[in-house]
């Protein structure tokens, strides 16, 4: 079995069955958790937790426009590198077609030369990211070996990506494996850091919007 | 086994045990998805007062959440399954002692601002019953509770001294102040920061509820909103002092209580009264601007204009965290023709930097007062002399900042100028509700 071979076999099986597992048991671990139930009355008019979680999840995707100022870079930076992600991912053609080998469907793909355009825009989003952290005094108060580590892993398969596409270094077959392998660290690595946010938003925003909503509160 | 641990400098020992226990009781899924939540992207000290005033990194409110993510690490983590998982030290509670009570007021400011929407107000009131079990926390903060409890009021305000007080202030002013009436529909309630040193707020207040012909009384079974016990993590002394307000509700028959200007007063009564007892409470909680503005809904407010120019400060858990921020401006509208407001204002206003009980920490005043800059400037901004709050605690706060800076503006209180501007000649009704 060459390097590719075992990236492409049990290197990411692993890492899909680690992520798989991990991310449901952290689910289930805070889900099966009792919530607090609020014996208050409810202010009169205040919507039901559902409504009220549904709406907090959906406001907070832009900041309020008092805050708009302060938090510009982090917002607009935030959303380069997540969307950016987020469309390699789910829009380059070999993803779709790794993704179809997983779930069976597939879709049409951007074209490549976008996709590599998006990917540098990524890494670049994700360097800018980098050096926040490092230059701004409460990044560098807050900041804990998670995020460096998830910084790194999130950057190994853009950095190995575009390396791949550009056929840079080693020969393309090394390449192709060593992205692969970032992947399954990726993976690997999700369910245990702060990349969980990506679930986790959901619960978080939902619990305030429903805490602060049955007071009648406008966040 | 002893829990107890004294360092080598002679500070008072300290139970790290109890500490941890406390914190590892928060276990609903509201707290733990919150302690799990943080991506630390530092947006939150945009948002904090005290940041702002000192922009020292260490007040960025997500750190408030780490003694308690510590402790449920060091429990029930990857790390803590093979044993390397670090369990909370009397240095972590010593070094962070202050982030959870001298500086934070829990105005949910960084709640606003947070993208994944953590509620650390929340998490700072666990932890300070936390650190309250391990024998931290302010001097003059726990002081306070315990007078609640053994006197009546963290002030020393007794019954006995109630009584006296408003006897004396109902002579001075010629107002009737009923007090332990046998039956009324509504039970006002004091803070006796008002009492002993704002005493015309309570003037004030009986003065607009006697022209809207309220059935009201205070009681001397329960009069003191304004809960220390809760503020300084001591469920006890909370219980106890909610406890004598329902006791106090029950023997008047009143349907209502309204708590008078204190947010966080209103807070506690509102919100967490009938969580920390277990059970609903039988009766309204009403501030006492959504009370008012009720009365001026239904007719039974008149008030001459008001045209000198003021702004308003809006109490964080009135507010922002109360859901009464339009009740403040209803009761202006019509009636303050030079109202300004500040930037920002509503849910969005600074906080004065003495909430949560901040201000009856003597050792964080120099905190406070950097904070106060903050509202310094946005009273400046509105070019109004007078800045009004329905806080009395938010007023003392600033009335000592101002004090400290010789700042030449008026302060006062939103009840005090609406009784000011009374309109007897059209007087209502006296009307029973």
């Amino acid at each position: 079995m060459d390097l590719l071979d075992f990236a492409r076999g049990p290197a990411l099986q692993i890492g899909l069955y680690v992520f798989a597992f991990g991310v449901a048991f952290r689910l289930a671990s805070l889900l099966l958790l009792p919530r607090l139930k609020d014996l208050s009355a409810a202010r009169k008019g205040a919507p039901g937790a559902v409504v009220a979680s549904g709406r907090e999840i959906i406001r907070r995707m832009w900041p309020q426009s008092v805050y708009a100022e302060a938090t510009r870079f982090t917002t607009i930076n935030g959303y380069i590198f997540h969307l950016g992600l987020a469309i390699i991912v789910f829009l380059g053609t070999p993803h779709i077609l790794f993704l179809k080998g997983l779930i069976g469907v597939s879709w049409p793909g951007l074209p490549t030369n976008i996709i590599n355009g998006v990917a540098v825009i990524t890494f670049l989003s994700l360097i800018a990211a980098l050096v926040h952290r490092l230059q701004s005094p409460v990044l560098k108060a807050i900041s804990t070996a998670n995020d460096y580590i998830t910084w790194l892993v999130t950057m190994l398969p853009v950095a190995t990506g575009l390396l791949a596409i550009s056929h840079l270094g080693w020969r393309y077959e090394t390449l192709l494996a060593v992205h692969i392998l970032s992947i399954a660290v990726f993976l690997i690595w999700f369910p245990f850091g702060k990349l969980m946010h990506a679930f986790l938003i959901f619960l978080s925003r939902g619990t305030t919007g429903a805490h602060l909503a049955h007071r009648g509160a406008q966040l | 086994m002893s829990t107890m641990t004294s360092p080598a400098d002679g500070a008072k020992p300290i139970d790290v045990a109890a500490a941890t226990a406390k914190l590892l009781g928060a276990t609903s899924g509201n707290m733990v998805t919150y302690l799990q939540s943080c991506v630390h992207c530092g947006q939150c000290a945009a948002a904090c007062h005290f940041y702002q005033a000192t922009k020292d990194p260490r007040h960025t409110p997500a750190l408030k959440l780490r003694p308690m993510l510590k402790a449920h690490r060091a429990k029930s983590s990857p790390l803590a399954w093979i044993g390397l998982a670090p369990a909370l030290t009397e240095r972590d509670l010593r070094e962070t002692e202050d982030l959870i009570f001298d500086t934070c007021t829990m105005c949910g400011r960084c709640t606003q601002v947070c993208p994944m929407g953590i509620d650390v107000a929340s998490i700072v009131q666990i932890s300070r019953q936390a650190y309250a079990a391990a024998g931290l926390g302010p001097s003059d903060l726990m002081a306070a509770a315990d007078a609640s409890r053994d006197k009546g009021s963290p002030l020393g305000l007794t019954p006995e001294k109630l009584e006296e007080r408003i006897e004396w202030l109902a002579d001075e002013n010629e107002v009737d102040i009923p007090l332990d009436k046998a039956k009324a529909d509504v039970l006002l309630t004091v803070s006796s920061i008002e009492t002993m040193k704002y005493p015309s707020s309570i003037v004030a207040m009986a003065k607009l509820m006697n022209h809207a012909g309220v059935n009201w009384t205070f009681s001397s079974k329960g009069y003191e909103s304004t809960n220390f016990g809760y503020l300084a993590g001591n469920t006890s002394v909370a219980r106890v002092m909610i406890e004598r307000i329902v006791a106090a509700t029950a023997a008047t028959g009143a349907k209502t209580v309204v708590i008078p200007e204190c947010g966080h007063a209103f807070g506690v009564m509102r919100y967490a009264a009938a969580n920390i007892l277990g059970r609903p409470l039988p009766f309204e909680v009403r501030h006492i601007t959504e009370y008012l503005a009720d009365l001026k809904r239904q007719g039974r407010l008149r008030l001459k204009p008001m045209a000198d120019a003021f702004t308003y400060h809006d109490p964080c858990q009135i507010s922002r965290r109360g859901g009464a921020t339009a009740d403040a401006r209803y009761l202006l509208d019509g009636f303050a023709t030079d109202f300004r407001e500040m930037s920002p204002t509503g849910n969005f206003n600074w906080c004065c930097g003495g909430g949560g009980g901040v201000q009856a920490m003597g050792r964080a005043a120099d905190v406070r007062h950097k904070v106060f800059k903050i509202k310094m400037d946005q009273v400046e901004a509105t070019g109004a002399n007078t800045l009004i709050s329905a806080c009395s605690n938010c007023r003392l706060t600033m009335d000592e900042s101002k004090a400290h800076y010789h700042w030449p503006h008026e302060i006062g209180s939103l009840v005090e100028i609406l009784a000011d501007h009374l309109d007897d000649t059209a007087r209502p009704a006296a009307a029973a509700e």
